[in-house]
């Protein structure tokens, strides 16, 4: 059977490669929504394997709700690209300096 | 056996697939390898027994939430070369903080790596139902969440609704409330006139408005 720490592992790693990717990435608005898709995957197995190694079922439907919430992000997120890139005719994240934060 | 290898086999396609998704240059490309690490995922959610959780995966992530990444990153014909320049100034201090992040929960994980780190799920009887579980579970103890959950949604496709329309210039539309706001003294306008004999020919040419 799996062992609960090779899937600590799985999901650090993926978690690392994703914080990676954004540091990559961090140029291009749509790679870092996908990457934070990624991290909260990478939350979410950590989620399934305690739930299973501990036998206690609330940790999957907290997968469930963050899976719900991460869609909703999404879906705003990815909606306020396309405005976005409406009104600047690019992604770049240099560009969005108007606030001068 | 044969899930432990199963587990390895994925955990490894998992990886190169996450690992090539942030280098690749090519935004498609990169939503089609994230939709591969979360199909992949689902597989071995699959192997631990979490079969709802997985089903839902596929469902709402490669059904719905990548769709609309490649769409938007199809819609929004964007300039690779311009958006990828510059990246291996960061590549460097990303892969540290990276190999940091691996090194701090490995050696913590492998640190107790005794009893309770190295143990195992209950493998669960044939006739157990983990969709019947969660089912009971969420309309009963959890349900004021998940109404919660479906509001939340409800806001979700209202924002995103309006953030996207957008009104055309020289589009012919109705306004509805206009058009029942009318009165019937801005449309008709009644004229009196005296009735003539004989001179149909001119009376065409004196009818007001």
């Amino acid at each position: 059977m799996i062992r609960l720490n090779w899937m600590l592992v799985l999901s650090s790693v993926l978690f690392a490669i994703s914080v990676a990717g954004m540091f990559i990435n961090r140029k291009n608005l749509i790679l870092l929504l996908m990457c934070v898709e990624l991290l909260l995957l990478s939350a979410n197995m950590n989620f399934v394997a305690f739930s299973r190694v501990s036998g206690d079922i609330h940790g999957q439907l907290f997968v469930f709700f963050v899976l719900t919430v991460a869609a909703a992000e999404s879906a705003i997120g990815l909606a306020i690209l396309v405005v976005l890139f409406r009104e600047r005719r690019s992604i770049n994240v240099e560009d969005l300096s108007t606030l001068k934060g | 056996m044969l899930v432990e290898v199963l587990f390895w086999v994925f955990a490894a396609i998992l990886s190169v697939a996450a690992l090539a998704m942030i280098t690749v240059r090519n935004p498609v490309h990169a939503a089609l390898l994230l939709v591969l690490c979360f199909f992949t995922s689902a597989a071995i959610w699959l192997l631990m027994e979490a079969e709802f959780l997985a089903v839902v995966l596929i469902l709402v992530y490669v059904g719905a939430v990548m769709v609309l990444f490649l769409f938007v990153v199809m819609m929004l014909d964007i300039n690779i070369e311009e958006v990828r320049a510059r990246v291996t100034r960061y590549a460097f201090f990303g892969a540290i903080v990276a190999g940091v992040v691996v090194f701090e929960i490995v050696s913590v994980v492998w640190s107790r790596s005794g009893a309770e780190a190295g143990r195992v799920a209950q493998s669960l009887p044939a006739d157990h139902s983990n969709t019947a579980e969660l089912g009971k579970l969420l309309y009963t103890e959890y349900v004021y969440p998940f109404e919660l959950a479906a509001v939340l949604l409800l806001v979700a496709i209202v924002a995103a609704i309006s953030l996207t329309m957008r009104k055309r210039a020289g589009l012919k539309q109705q306004n509805i409330s206009k058009q029942v706001a009318v009165r019937r003294e801005d449309r008709v306008r009644i004229v009196k006139m005296p009735a003539e004999g004989g001179a149909s020919a001119a009376a065409p040419a004196e009818k007001g408005p």
